[in-house]
């Protein structure tokens, strides 16, 4: 394998990654601070795409359409935290991975009853379509490398929100002593709602970026939800940076381990065999990376809680 | 009782005025995904079936529809409730392998009739096949096999192939080598369900293959795609149907025009079954019909015209009218092999856009009068 082809690989993994980034770090956000495991994370990606595709067809304009992924993302998650999520709280994380169970199977049919049961149409605006060449004679998507660069201003933004607003001060108390901060006068329902929406927010803009090369259909969310939380225990439970640095290690290793695992088989194998057996293995590599993270790391790399 | 004399007399005189010489009535259930990401095609297969029932008016015929929600272990549930409680005398509608493998081998050992409107798994054509399992569609070879035919006729020397690591994946890259006669520039197998191709489209550019062939049904295609027409690689592009279909060509929109698909039927096949089908499903759901459309439509008139011959509750010549296939299908020619499987024209189509919508249209026969392989591992 050429050197080049690596280096688009590698890009190839970052950018899997931050895709992924935007998904964890809503999950890891609500996880930590409201100790909810929240399954219907993955239909709030699907929400944000299902709008993003509705605007985007009606309006002709692919910003509104993010605009739209985003509000429409917040909206749906605020709600549901007032209506569900707030009474789940004080409960067992049985009777919340129930409750959150039974929101995607209502979050699915419903966007299948509004929207039909065919995949809807969006696609990346003319101005971000197409390959770019990169310095070295690489050619590779141009919307990719926005994807990128978005994702990682996203997490920048993140980080500068809850190390250095008033909102972050709160969040992170929140994950420390929720009890103290709410006898020191701050309204936690208040704050559970906006933290809550500001991580559906973030899955719904993940949604509209990615349906944009995907397929926007019912049932979208699920894979994506299954692997952003193998992110947050690779990173660490409530941590910001552990969702990004593990996003990315999940991210590379899945991209890099389907490439190079049947290259490798290759070597002692005849190239059938090889490809069945070394995408097989590719295809466990993140779990596998998830068993060792935790055998060393038992809270994840970034995880402060026991 | 003047009432009930009344209403007997009405009923004798519309089944003589239908022409029924046979009042057996005929219960057909179907097991099809109806919920989930797949539900597009059980929803296609059910208003192709239904459609062909409303059409003949036959008052004989009773459907009971269920929802497997893509999932085995439901599929057995409908299929031993609708055998043992409802029972019916055929079980039809199953649109993946893995759930017809799980259904057919246990409803055909217990007596009933299946009729498969879409999955055709190789062992159920080969060592496995039942003189009670007829396959309306296809087996999940053809396509590919075809596909592998117009490569040799395109002069397609070097291919990429890739697809999905499950059985009908490693069946589809089978059928295609079994055809193709050129060298392999690459043979990949992706995760089931992935969404992202951007390494194998690096691995594609960095080949130096002549054509891509994929298999990836559903949503995979549609990603493919996509990221494939975005990538800037332009080889030509080959793969069955099952990505190209109907209601899958909207979500994908420009990206796929021009790509040459396989497939046994398409809407501007010159019959007039296929004429009227195509008009009448147009009216009746105001979308075009898909191929699974197609294969329902197919698998509601194929019974419909056994009913006409024979009585269901004989077995053995309810079967043999099942076997002559005496229906005007909307492929055109149509009959069954020794396996009860299709022996049919397979076509190469062109993804074309007409106005707003892209479709279909026709270029070629692929292969004619093709039959499957496995017909002789078939003893029965």
């Amino acid at each position: 394998m050429s050197f080049l082809l690596l280096i688009e690989q590698i890009l190839n993994g970052l950018q899997f990654g931050v895709m992924l980034f935007l998904t964890a770090a809503g999950l890891t956000l609500v996880f930590g601070v409201m100790g909810l495991i929240n399954l219907a994370h993955g239909s709030l990606f699907m929400i944000g795409a299902f709008a993003a595709a509705a605007t985007a067809a009606a309006t002709g304009s692919f910003v509104l359409g993010l605009a739209a992924s985003l509000a429409a993302a917040a909206a749906a998650g605020a709600l549901v935290e007032m209506l569900v999520i707030r009474r789940l709280y004080n409960r067992d994380h049985l009777d919340q991975v129930l409750a959150t169970f039974a929101l995607i199977l209502i979050f699915s049919e419903g966007t299948r009853w509004l929207f039909g049961s065919f995949p809807l149409y969006l696609n990346i605006p003319l101005a971000l379509s197409g390959p770019v060449t990169l310095p070295g004679g690489i050619e590779y998507p141009l919307y990719r490398l926005t994807i990128i660069a978005v994702g990682l201003l996203i997490a920048l933004g993140l980080f500068l929100l809850i190390s250095r607003t008033r909102l972050g001060v709160q969040i992170r108390a929140g994950e420390s002593d929720r009890e103290m901060i709410a006898a020191l006068g701050i309204d936690i329902n208040r704050l559970y709602t906006v933290v809550f929406a500001l991580g559906a927010g973030l899955a719904g803009l993940a949604g509209a970026l990615v349906g944009a090369i995907q397929s926007v259909q019912v049932g979208m969310g699920e894979p994506v939800l299954i692997l952003a939380f193998v992110v947050i225990v690779i990173g660490g439970i409530g941590s910001i940076k552990g969702a990004l640095i593990g996003s990315v290690l999940v991210g590379l290793t899945d991209t890099l381990g389907g490439v190079l695992l049947p290259e490798t088989f290759k070597l002692f194998m005849d190239p059938a065999s090889a490809t069945a057996v070394g995408s097989a293995l590719a295809s466990m590599l993140i779990y596998i990376l998830m068993a060792v993270v935790l055998i060393v790391r038992p809270t994840g790399l970034y995880g402060a809680r026991a | 009782m003047m009432k009930t004399k009344s209403l007997l007399l009405a009923a004798t005189a519309a089944a003589m005025t239908a022409g029924m010489a046979l009042a057996e009535p005929v219960k057909v259930g179907m097991i099809t995904t109806l919920s989930g990401g797949g539900a597009g095609l059980g929803i296609d297969v059910r208003d192709g079936f239904m459609l062909a029932v409303k059409q003949a008016g036959n008052p004989d015929i009773e459907v009971v529809i269920e929802d497997d929600q893509r999932k085995p272990d439901i599929a057995v549930q409908l299929a031993d409730r609708m055998i043992q409680s409802d029972d019916v005398d055929i079980l039809t509608g199953i649109i993946w392998s893995n759930l017809a493998m799980a259904v057919v081998p246990s409803a055909t050992a217990q007596g009933k009739f299946y009729l498969s409107p879409n999955a055709g798994p190789s062992a159920l054509a080969g060592k496995g096949c039942h003189p009670n399992y007829f396959n309306v569609a296809w087996q999940n070879d053809n396509l590919h096999e075809a596909a592998g035919a117009y490569a040799n006729s395109a002069g397609l020397k070097n291919s990429f192939i890739l697809a999905p690591n499950y059985p009908a994946g490693q069946d589809a890259l089978a059928g295609y080598k079994r055809m193709y006669e050129g060298e392999l520039a690459g043979e990949i197998y992706t995760k089931l369900g992935q969404t992202d191709y951007a390494a194998e489209i690096a691995q594609i550019r960095a080949s130096d293959a002549d054509s891509v062939f994929f298999f990836l049904p559903g949503g995979m295609g549609i990603s493919f795609l996509k990221q494939y027409a975005d990538s800037g690689v332009d080889l030509p592009v080959v793969g069955p149907a099952f990505s190209f279909d109907q209601g899958i060509l909207q979500a994908v929109g420009a990206a796929a025009l021009g790509v040459k698909n396989t497939s046994q039927w398409n809407k501007d096949i010159d019959n007039a079954a296929n004429k009227a089908f195509v008009e009448s499903f147009e009216a009746e759901y105001g979308r075009l019909p898909s191929l699974y459309a197609s294969q329902g439509f197919d698998t509601a008139n194929l019974i419909l015209s056994a009913m006409a011959k024979a009585d269901v509750k004989d077995q053995d010549a309810f079967r043999e009218a099942l076997r002559a296939a005496e229906f005007d299908s909307v492929r055109g020619e149509f009959k069954f092999g020794p396996n009860h499987h299709p022996i049919q024209d397979i076509y190469v189509r062109e993804v074309v856009q007409e106005g707003d919508v892209f479709t279909n249209k026709i270029l070629g026969v692929a292969l004619e009068d093709h039959a499957d392989a496995y017909a002789g591992e078939c003893k029965m």
